[in-house]
């Protein structure tokens, strides 16, 4: 795997998905700065991570959205290359014209931190190839804004073309408002592209990949990668 | 007219917060009328949050030392060392009178300022924490005061990035006019690349940094150094406004200069902005320094030189660079988008001077600004001793399980997961042990070592005895991290009072003071930074005296850590330390009779150490199963969190004859944790327990789906935790 992790001003969690990557695929990433305008040569993933781009003070996601970097990103993404946006990432994808949709603010309008449930939709995605389709699994979310929306017929879509890879639900995997912390429609954790190549997610696996930490549900995402970009290289 | 000739009148002084043997120290010190910027530095440097002047005297009775401590209280923050090249930097501030003005802002820019003072240390910040103090819940501004200090604590760190890993919420009428926004910052450096105030050099180039000057915050300090009353709302220009994201690129910026070996000096810039990071600079260093603010980035134009000195806009530092290094430092700084001005200059003659538009605006001595503060050897009094209560006279009300289901739900003993949850407790990935138990763990970058951390103090026993409440908070801080498994290393104090020109009030700090002091030394818990927060009163009602203790201990593996949850059914129940039913001040006493008298527990140091150090042992060495500390509530509250943590019940045996079962179950004496152990070491433990002299008895064992007490109805743990949860949501919403 050789990863690119972008970082632009004000996203915090790309240590986090650094050490992630490294400990799990066993190859430190590159980190990308914004201003950059091509990514390194030979990169087979693009991680979008999480954090406040910008302080968020426009709108999640906006101004990263027009980074120079991400120019390079979209061609990657056109030519089939894998990309994955956790949280901020997730935001900043839906803004870069990369997903669609946008992500609101919570229902309950505050910011939420704790662990919830994803049932995974199909397990025949390069992201999820490291679970079974239904499987539940734990990780945390931390966000103020990951409400998640697109039109009807958007929603349509991506529902009807099995776009819908994540979505919040109960720990036996039932799709239930309680366990739909904030909001989102049709629990809407995660969706992919029409290509299937681009990921965009709002809880962090990339927190839940160590025994010692806590969980490893996370792992599977990161362990599914590996294994996928490994047989393609 | 230049408004720096402004004549100095007796009323302008008043307004300026000096008192009028104050002013005439300064006249005495300069041997002339200040000018108007000068008289606006006195007033920046000589309030009592700037310059200790009622509060020093005292402070320097508390330990300071230990083999450990790299450095002690008078830098940004506190370092210790924990090992292998590697220091911990803490320290804990409070945002009190901003966060009761403007909650959001007045919190989050408490977050914002402790996080620079570790950070200017070359310390990258790895957890907050915090100590909140709120009005009684039917007070008409309790709801909003709480809703906007979480939401404005979360929402600085989240976005800074940094784990807001733990905390303490309270609620009492007290603080009704004065709540307490108590901040901590923990941050991770390197030992051998520790940054320092004092400056060095002189020709020296000083670098403004970070965020544009603006008009904010202008006499914030001042504003923290007065009492409040009716008007207090109009005072809410003086709050400053937090950006997390330009802290965040500063912080990277920051550490990326100080890697390439840029920065001689650096300090940032919080109470009285630019005067007391300057002179602190100058002073420290046995140096002058000469500012020229036409070079000073401005948010606003038309800024006089007296409102640049003093405004508190937010993150900004100052840095003395190498020079040779100016050029490379700039080129970090405007990547990161940050303002890099080079404002003024080291220079030989130990005076501070103030430039503007070509004119001098304030000539200083730079070293008799901070040292020639005045200092006060305030009159106190010593309060009167409060009975003993004795708790068989004590009557119960309802059954004892009636008790404890009122008592978890009240709102200091209730669930507080609807404020941890909206701050991010999981960033860094390094979260071992997350808020709701004794102390929280935080893994040192890959490990094995572990930092834990945590808050403390309990206001009620420190109004009734100050000195044995001063005690007590260090003793539970120092209960806390040792029931986690840690080795308590240090502490920041946050010592918030009244006004202490009262003598009652003095009494209350030089009685917590001596107390502090008195527990550091017996538990080898030097205190490495900490923070003065007076007149904390409205309309001339003082809070609860507040001594905040924020500690740091470390544990060599993470992954011995105990936590307080039972882990299986079956394992044995063991209570280390004497329980007598001590309900003098108790939580009981207050919520279930509605009397908030008596003494409070004592605290016996030695006892408190052979105890925790014995309980430190048995999780060292993977005999407990679980550890709690036991403290608000007393005994039966701590089963039930331990209970509710782990989802499993567990059957109690009945109290000794000699102590009434209330008090048994709700007294709060002190040195006391609860362990479980797996039931066939149980003879084992206690052997070891003799052996080290310290009183350790079986008081039941884990399992089931109820709380059984003996001749009481079964509780169930899923009951009790939907009664713990529901309170503060309820309460926020409206609903109770």
């Amino acid at each position: 795997m050789k990863a690119a992790v972008l970082v632009f001003p004000g996203i915090n969690r790309e240590r986090d998905m650094a050490r992630t990557l490294r400990l799990v695929s066993g190859s430190q990433p590159n980190m990308v700065w914004h201003a950059e305008h091509e990514l390194p040569a030979r990169t087979d993933l693009v991680v979008v991570p999480g954090g406040f781009s910008y302080g968020d003070y426009l709108r999640c996601g906006a101004i990263a959205a027009r980074s120079p970097i991400m120019d390079a990103v979209r061609t990657f993404a056109a030519k089939g290359g894998l990309v994955l946006g956790v949280c901020n990432g997730f935001q900043i994808l839906c803004e870069a014209g990369l997903l669609p949709g946008v992500l609101m603010r919570n229902e309950n309008l505050r910011f939420i931190c704790r662990d919830v449930y994803l049932k995974v939709e199909r397990s025949d995605t390069p992201f999820t190839r490291g679970y079974n389709a239904g499987q539940v699994i734990r990780v945390p979310v931390a966000h103020g804004e990951g409400n998640y929306i697109a039109d009807g017929e958007t929603i349509a879509r991506l529902e009807g073309e099995g776009r819908v890879i994540f979505r919040y639900a109960s720990p036996d995997g039932m799709i239930d408002p309680n366990w739909n912390h904030n909001g989102a429609i049709n629990a809407i954790a995660g969706i992919v592209s029409e290509r299937g190549n681009v990921l965009g997610m709002m809880p962090h696996p990339e927190n839940h990949v160590e025994e010692a930490i806590g969980r490893t549900d996370g792992r599977g995402l990161f362990a599914g990668l590996t294994e996928a970009l490994g047989r393609a290289a | 007219m230049n408004p720096n000739t402004t004549k100095i009148t007796p009323a302008l002084v008043a307004e300026h917060g000096l008192k009028p043997d104050e002013y005439q120290r300064i006249l005495d010190l300069i041997g002339r009328e200040p000018t108007l910027t000068e008289l606006g530095i006195f007033s920046a440097m000589w309030n009592e949050h700037c310059s200790y002047k009622s509060s020093k005297v005292h402070l320097r009775g508390l330990p300071t030392k230990a083999a450990w401590v790299i450095q002690g209280p008078g830098e940004n923050a506190g370092v210790i060392d924990i090992g292998d090249g590697q220091a911990c930097v803490f320290k804990m501030e409070s945002h009190n009178h901003p966060s009761y003005i403007e909650p959001y802002q007045g919190a989050a820019t408490g977050v914002g300022g402790i996080l620079r003072d570790v950070f200017t240390m070359g310390a990258r910040p790895i957890a907050c924490l915090n100590a909140l103090s709120f009005g009684a819940p039917e007070h008409a501004k309790t709801r909003h005061l709480v809703s906007g200090v979480v939401a404005g604590i979360g929402g600085y760190g989240n976005s800074f990035g940094v784990p807001t890993v733990g905390g303490s919420v309270r609620f009492h009428s007290r603080y009704d006019g004065n709540i307490l926004v108590n901040a901590m910052a923990v941050g991770l450096a390197e030992t051998s690349k520790i940054f320092y105030a004092a400056a060095s050099g002189v020709g020296m180039p000083i670098v403004y940094l970070g965020s544009k000057t603006g008009r904010d915050g202008i006499h914030g300090a001042s504003m923290a150094s007065a009492e409040f009353d009716d008007d207090s709302a109009e005072k809410r220009p003086t709050v400053q406004v937090g950006d997390p994201f330009s802290e965040k690129l500063l912080l990277e910026a920051c550490l990326e200069i100080m890697e390439k070996g840029c920065v001689i000096a650096i300090q940032d810039m919080g109470a009285a902005g630019l005067t007391s990071s300057a002179t602190e600079m100058g002073a420290k260093g046995d140096l002058g320094v000469t500012l020229d603010l036409d070079k000073v980035p401005c948010r606003e134009e038309g800024m006089t030189a007296y409102e640049m000195m003093l405004s508190e806009s937010q993150e900004r530092m100052l840095m003395v660079l190498k020079p040779e290094k100016e050029k490379e430092a700039e080129a970090i700084f405007r990547k990161w988008g940050l303002d890099f001005a080079i404002v003024g200059e080291t220079t030989p003659s130990k005076r501070f001077i103030v430039c503007h538009k070509g004119e001098v605006m304030a000539d200083l001595p730079i070293k008799e600004l901070g040292d020639s503060a005045p200092e006060y050897k305030r009159p106190f009094v010593t309060a009167q001793k409060l009975p003993v209560i004795d708790a068989g006279a004590v009557e119960a009300r309802g059954s004892i399980a009636d008790a404890l289901e009122r008592l978890i739900a009240t709102p200091d003993l209730c669930s507080k997961r609807w404020v941890w949850e909206q701050y991010d407790y999981i960033i860094g990935g390094n979260t071992v042990q997350r808020p709701g138990g004794d102390a929280a763990v935080v893994r040192v970058e890959d490990g094995p070592k572990a930092l834990a951390m945590t808050t403390d103090v309990t206001p009620r026993y420190c109004e009734a005895n100050p000195f044995e409440g001063g005690k007590q908070a260090v003793a539970e801080c120092w209960r806390n991290l040792t029931a986690v498994g840690a080795r308590p290393l240090a502490i920041t104090d946050n010592l918030n009072f009244g006004n202490p020109e009262r003598p009652e009030i003095m009494g209350q700090f030089v009685g917590c003071v001596r107390g502090i002091a008195e527990a550091c030394k017996a538990l080898d818990f030097p205190v490495v930074s900490g923070n003065v927060s007076l007149y904390n009163e409205t309309n001339g009602k003082a809070i609860l005296p507040t001594p905040s203790i924020g500690g740091v201990g470390l544990l060599e593996d993470f992954t011995k850590s105990a936590t307080l949850a039972f882990k299986q059914d079956g394992d044995a129940i063991l209570v280390v330390g004497e329980t007598a039913g001590w309900l003098g001040q108790s939580i009981y006493l207050r919520e279930i009779c509605a009397r908030e008298e008596g003494a409070p527990p004592p605290v016996d140091l030695i006892e408190e150490r052979e105890n925790g150090d014995f309980v430190r042992s048995l999780i060292l060495d993977g005999t407990a199963s679980a550890v709690h500390d036991l403290s608000d509530g007393g005994l039966l509250v701590a089963l039930a969190e331990m209970a509710m943590a782990g989802d499993i019940g567990a059957t109690l045996d009945a109290p000794p004859d000699d102590i009434p079962a209330h008090a048994y179950w709700f007294g709060e004496d002190q040195a006391r944790y609860i362990v479980t152990v797996a039931a066939g070491k149980v003879d084992a433990v206690l052997a070891r327990a003799r052996n080290a002299s310290v009183l350790v008895s079986q008081i039941g064992k884990t399992g089931g789906e109820t709380l059984a007490l003996h001749g009481e109805r079964a509780l169930t743990v899923a009951d009790l935790n939907r009664r713990s949860e529901a309170w503060l949501p309820a309460y926020m919403a409206g609903e109770a």
